[in-house]
This record gives structure tokens, C-alpha cells and sequence, in this order.
């Protein structure tokens, strides 16, 4: 098994902190509305880089609202987060702004996309927004997104004109326009069927392997979450596995 | 064209909804429509009242203001005043008259003055004119014409005959044009004028003028100055006025006060004069402003509410540009693109709208009225009026699209993307 044979060199490599992209100390988070409810409960882990890491868990148990705060959207939370070594924890709302455009891509559980726009656009925005490449070369990075993803067909047509499907791909391409650092996902694959399910897998895959990107994806998906790098398994608000 | 990706955003935004995008659009439109419309009538009919008196009214006009004062009696100076009351009954004032006494030297002295353009001595006198059984109340006035003319303007004003026939032929008349049509007299017809003091004189008409003000061309007339002394038998010295027209009459309030102590007689400036026309110029620009503003502060409410609806509508949209890295001052900058152009659209079509509207108003016939003699109403088009208007158009849909576009910057993206 090749998967297998990969895991095991991951684990046998050195575990210096240098290779840590992801670090959460202590992360609680409660909800005070309508009644306090502690969400989550002293959660810590690390991810590395290139690592394909599922949390995974029953509905309800927090795992939305950790990556909420992983991704540095939400900044209600007491503990740290560390980001490519930086401290995301503190930064004002600009610079978070700042730091998610240039290392977070993410896909949400439910597909997100601008209505007025058509994918290809979708997918060019965060591009344009950062600003590192001409217009010219986002609108190719942004094509061959969505090529490998077969999407380049649907290219020119509206978003809210794609099925539930196509749509979730171009959220994915529009989460790797950037190069981000860390890919994040919300069940990605939760709209798709078996057979697109596994392209997006095996795509996610071919990233963390060739090009050194950190996938943490929650799924529900058994075969999704077996066949990643690791799993961390969420209970009532606690990692109870990882 | 490259925009910004906000830029770009904003106008994917505006052209998606064209519809609305439109409607917004043409609140401002109206408004600033119906703002161009009311200033420049506003403003046409004011500036038409304005000139209409100041050309009848001289800058500054120095005469005799005659009071009959009996707080003061000769008695007060021979008794002791602390300890007599001094009780005049039934007084009777002397008869003094109401001229200004060293006119030639005054007028000697006005006219070396720099600030002054014109100087015309005037004498002015209530008069019956007479026509058979027509029997009108009004001032005559006795004027060295051409110099009078330096201040009026009346060469111009003529409807029928020229003002220099007042030189050539003998007691000749200028009649203001209602009152020639009153007493039914046209150019050569005889008119008998009769004073106070119950002489009379004929005059032959040799022109009529108009003010175009009913107030003026109902009572008004002009004959020559010596003419009006002959009637009132006076020497020709005497003169009641002395008018003058100023190089710049925005100064005639100062210096008329500063004449009036050196001569010793009143001074009176044209808006001291015209005080109630003045009033009613001044309320009139008042209420033009009022409206106005109202007008662009309703168009305003219209921005605001459209852009509130568009922001609750796109909370998804802005929760997602936030996830992607998007600042909040990003998401004000493309909201307040939006307003901005809708108000800069807004205000472009409502200059045209309020310059056609006006141009239409131009061509509509006034009616008519015996104390207004215009056939049109009056509309100025100053480029002012249409600059304030942009850039309070601006301004307004500026205020009213940054209240919404700075509610939804501060939107918190993971409540909305939490579904
Ligand atoms: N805004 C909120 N206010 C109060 N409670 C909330 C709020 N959002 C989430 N919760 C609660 O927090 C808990 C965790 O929610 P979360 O969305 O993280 O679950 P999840 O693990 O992602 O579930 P699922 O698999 O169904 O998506 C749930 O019990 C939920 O009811
Ligand atoms: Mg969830």
C-alpha cells in the first residue's frame, strides 16, 4: 500500500518544531447565547507540514467551530494559535484579513459562492485580491484550477446557475488559488457523490504530497477520514483521539 | 478597464441588479432635478425683481427729510427748563421747504468723488394728471434726462419715443407706459398736470417707459428740471434730490452713511429703500434653500434604503469575501462604490433633467398682470447652481451609503457562515 508506506515516513520523520505549520494551545470557546455553553474544552494539537489530517466526530461536537477558529475567523476564543510560526492570536482584524488571503484557503460545508459572478471569477477574486499576479496570469492559474478539477467547461457560466456539485468544486479551486499554506474544509466532499468524492480526495492528496500544502479537512466520510494522514476524533468538545 | 477588485466587485454588484440600481438612481435624479428646476426659477424671478429696482432706484439718493419736531420750543431757551414747563398748544409748524439747499455745490464736490459713476440732481413733486374726466394721483419728477438716464438706464426702458425729446421739445413729458394707456394718451396728446399747491400745467407726451414694475409705470413721469420748477415756482436752484449711481452698489449702505454726515441732509442706500422687496427677495431665497434641501435629503433616504436592503441581502456575500481575506474597509469601499456611483449617476441625469425642466419653464408665457410686465418667467442658468447641486447630490448619497456600507464592514462573517 503506498498510502501506508507514506504514512510511515511521515512518522518516522523528525519532529522538529520548524516543520509544525499548525498549533493550537488550549483553545476554549464558549456560547453565551441562549444559555452558556462551553463548546469547546482545552483543545491542543499540532498539524505539520504536508500532513492530511480528518477531524472527525458526532454532529454537534464542535468541529465546525474549531475550525472557525483555526482558520482565524472567529477570534472569541482564550488560548493560542500559531500559524506557520507566527501567533495569530492578538493580530487585529486587517492583518487576520491579510494572513487568511495569502495562507488559508477554505472550503465551506455549505458551497459558498458569489451569485453574480461566474466560477471563473469566483475562483480569481481572492487572487486579485492579494494582488501578487497580473490579472492575465490569475485568470490561468484561475482556469487551470478549475480544469483539474473539471470544471473548465463551466468556467463562463454564473455561479447560482451550477448544481450543488459543481459548485463545491469551484469553492475548492477558489481555496487553492492562492497557494495557500493550510487548506481548509468543512466536509468538502459532503455534496458529492462517490466518484467525485474520490477525485477530490485523490486531488487533496497529490497536494499535500507534491506540494507541500497542509490539508485539515472535517468529514463524516469513514473511507475519507481512513484513507487521510491522520485522524483527530472530537467528542463533546474534547480531541479524545489523535 | 482594470478596477480594483472592489471597484470591480461594486460594479458586478450594480449591473446584476439593474433594476435597483435604476430606481436609486433616479430618486437622486429627481432630486437634484427638481433642486435645479427651483433655484434657477427661484433665482430668475429675484434677479429679474432685483434689477427691475434697482435700475428705477437710485444707489444712494440725498434729500431733505423734513420732521415736524415739537418737543422743542423757543421757549425752552429763555426759561429755566429744571424748574418751568413750557405748554405749547395747537403748534403749528413752520413752513419750511423740502429742498436741498446748496445742491450745486454738492454736486460739484459728488462728482469728483472716485467711487461715484453718476450724479443727477432731481426734482420730485405729487402731481394729478389730468386727462378730460381721468384724474390719476402720481410723481412727477424733473430731472436733467441724459444724466438721469446715466442712472436709470431709461434710454432703454423706452416703449415708444426717445428720451432726448424731452431737450428739443417744448414741455415735453415722458409717462410711464400703464399710466399713458390709463389716461388713453398716446405720443403727442396734451396732459394736464396739477399740484398740490393748485397750479397746473400742459404737457405734450413725447414718450412712454417701462419699468416693467406696476408700481413705477403706474405714477411715474419725467419732464425737465426747470420745467418742474416753472410749475412749483421755484428758482432754478432747486431741487429736492440728489441722486447718484456708485461704481460697485454693494457699498452704498457706508457710503451713504458716510454722506449723510458730511452734507447734513438723509442719505438713503437702494436696500434701505427697497427694504420690503428686499424682505421678500431674502424669503424667497430661504425657502428656495429649504426646499432644495429637502429635496436632496429625501433623495438621500432613498439611497439609504436601498443600499440598507442590498447590505441585508448580501450578508452571505460579505461573510465570504471576509473568509477569503477581504478587510472591512474593503467591504465599505465596495459598498460605498456602489452609493457613490448611483448618487454620481444620480446627479449627472438630474442636471439634465433640471436644465430641460427649466429650459421648458423659460418658454412658458407668464400671465398676464398689470403690475409684472413679462411675457416669460423668468430662469437663470448659473453654473454655480448646477455645481452646488452635484456636489450636494454627492455629498448626500456620499453620508447616506456610509451608514449601511460601515454596518456591513463590521459584519461578523462566522455568524452568517455558520448558516
Ligand atoms: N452561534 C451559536 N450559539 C450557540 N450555540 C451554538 C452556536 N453555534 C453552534 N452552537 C452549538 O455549538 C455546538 C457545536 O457546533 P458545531 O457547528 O461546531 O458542530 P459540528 O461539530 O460542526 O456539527 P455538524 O457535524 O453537524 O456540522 C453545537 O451544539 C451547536 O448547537
Ligand atoms: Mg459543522
Amino acid at each position: 500500500m503506498i498510502f501506508g508506506q507514506k504514512k510511515l515516513e511521515k512518522e518516522l520523520a523528525p519532529t522538529g518544531t520548524t516543520d509544525v505549520v499548525l498549533e493550537s494551545i488550549k483553545l476554549n470557546k464558549s456560547f453565551y447565547e441562549p444559555d452558556e455553553f462551553h463548546v469547546l474544552k482545552d483543545v491542543s494539537f499540532q498539524v505539520k507540514r504536508s500532513e492530511f489530517v480528518s477531524i472527525v466526530g458526532k454532529s454537534g461536537c464542535g468541529k465546525s467551530t474549531l475550525l472557525y477558529l483555526i482558520s482565524t475567523l472567529d477570534t472569541a476564543y482564550t488560548g493560542e494559535i500559531h500559524i506557520n510560526n507566527r501567533k495569530v492570536t492578538g493580530l487585529t482584524q486587517n492583518q487576520l484579513a491579510r494572513f487568511r488571503n495569502e495562507h488559508i484557503g477554505f472550503v465551506f460545508q455549505f458551497h459558498f459562492l458569489l451569485p453574480e459572478f461566474t466560477a471563473l471569477q469566483n475562483v480569481m477574486i481572492p487572487a486579485e485580491k492579494l494582488g501578487k499576479y497580473s490579472k492575465s496570469e490569475i485568470e490561468d492559474r484561475a482556469y487551470e484550477k478549475l480544469k483539474w478539477l473539471g470544471m473548465d467547461e463551466f468556467a463562463g457560466k454564473l455561479s447560482s446557475k451550477l448544481s450543488g456539485g459543481q459548485q463545491q468544486r469551484v469553492a475548492i479551486a477558489r481555496a487553492l488559488i492562492n497557494d495557500p499554506t493550510i487548506i481548509m474544509g468543512d466536509e468538502p466532499t459532503g455534496n458529492l457523490d462517490s466518484t467525485n468524492t474520490n477525485i477530490v480526495f485523490d486531488m487533496l492528496k497529490d497536494l499535500s504530497e507534491s506540494k507541500g500544502q497542509t490539508i485539515i479537512s472535517v468529514t463524516h466520510d469513514e473511507d475519507f477520514a481512513q484513507k487521510s494522514d491522520r485522524v483527530i476524533e472530537m467528542k463533546d468538545g474534547e480531541i479524545i483521539k489523535q | 478597464m482594470k478596477l480594483p477588485v472592489n471597484y470591480e466587485i461594486a460594479k458586478t454588484h450594480l449591473l446584476a441588479k439593474k433594476r435597483t440600481t435604476f430606481t436609486a438612481m433616479l430618486g437622486v435624479t429627481f432630486g437634484i432635478g427638481m433642486y435645479v428646476l427651483m433655484i434657477s426659477f427661484m433665482s430668475g424671478f429675484n434677479e429679474f425683481l432685483e434689477d427691475s429696482l434697482l435700475s428705477a432706484t437710485p444707489d444712494i439718493s440725498i434729500y431733505n427729510d423734513i420732521k415736524t419736531d415739537y418737543s422743542h420750543s423757543i421757549l425752552d431757551e429763555i426759561s429755566d427748563t429744571g424748574k418751568v414747563w413750557n405748554m405749547v398748544h395747537h403748534p403749528k409748524p413752520k413752513d419750511i421747504t423740502p429742498n436741498v439747499h446748496n445742491s450745486q455745490k454738492i454736486i460739484e464736490d459728488l462728482k469728483r468723488d472716485p467711487r461715484i459713476r453718476a450724479v443727477s440732481p432731481l426734482l420730485s413733486t405729487q402731481v394729478f394728471y389730468n386727462n378730460g374726466p381721468v384724474q390719476i394721483n402720481g410723481t412727477l419728477q424733473g430731472v436733467n434726462i441724459l444724466d438721469e438716464s446715466k442712472l436709470s438706464g431709461l434710454g432703454d426702458k423706452m416703449k415708444t419715443g426717445k428720451i432726448e425729446n424731452l431737450l428739443t421739445v417744448d414741455n415735453g413729458i415722458l409717462l410711464g407706459h400703464s399710466l399713458a394707456t390709463k389716461l388713453n394718451v398716446q405720443m403727442g396728446d396734451l396732459v394736464t398736470l396739477a399740484t398740490p399747491n393748485g397750479t397746473s400745467m400742459r404737457f405734450r407726451v413725447v414718450g412712454t417707459f417701462q419699468f416693467g414694475l406696476g408700481s413705477l409705470d403706474l405714477v411715474r413721469s419725467y419732464v425737465s428740471l426747470s420745467n418742474v420748477q416753472q410749475l412749483l415756482g421755484k428758482d432754478n436752484q432747486y431741487v429736492t434730490n440728489i441722486n447718484m449711481k456708485l461704481n460697485d452698489n454693494t457699498q452704498a449702505t457706508a457710503v451713504a452713511k458716510e454722506f449723510a454726515a458730511r452734507y447734513g441732509y438723509k442719505a438713503d442706500d437702494w436696500q434701505n429703500a427697497n427694504a420690503s422687496a428686499m424682505v421678500s427677495i431674502t424669503i424667497r431665497n430661504v425657502m428656495t434653500f429649504v426646499v432644495s434641501f429637502t429635496l436632496l435629503v429625501v433623495a438621500g433616504f432613498g439611497i439609504y434604503n436601498i443600499m440598507s436592503m442590498t447590505i441585508q441581502n448580501k450578508l452571505k456575500d460579505i461573510a465570504i469575501l471576509k473568509a477569503q481575506g477581504f478587510s472591512g474597509s474593503d467591504v465599505r469601499t465596495i459598498f460605498l462604490a456602489e452609493s457613490v456611483t448611483i448618487g454620481m449617476m444620480g446627479a449627472i441625469t438630474g442636471l439634465a433633467l433640471g436644465f430641460l425642466m427649466s429650459y421648458g419653464v423659460l418658454n412658458l408665457p407668464f400671465p398676464k398682470n398689470d403690475n409684472i410686465s413679462i411675457t416669460h418667467y423668468p430662469v437663470t442658468f448659473h453654473w454655480y447652481h448646477y455645481m452646488f447641486g452635484v456636489v450636494f447630490g454627492m455629498l448626500t448619497t456620499f453620508i447616506a451609503g456610509l451608514m449601511p456600507s460601515v454596518r456591513a464592514s463590521k459584519i461578523d462573517p462566522v455568524a452568517i457562515l455558520r448558516g
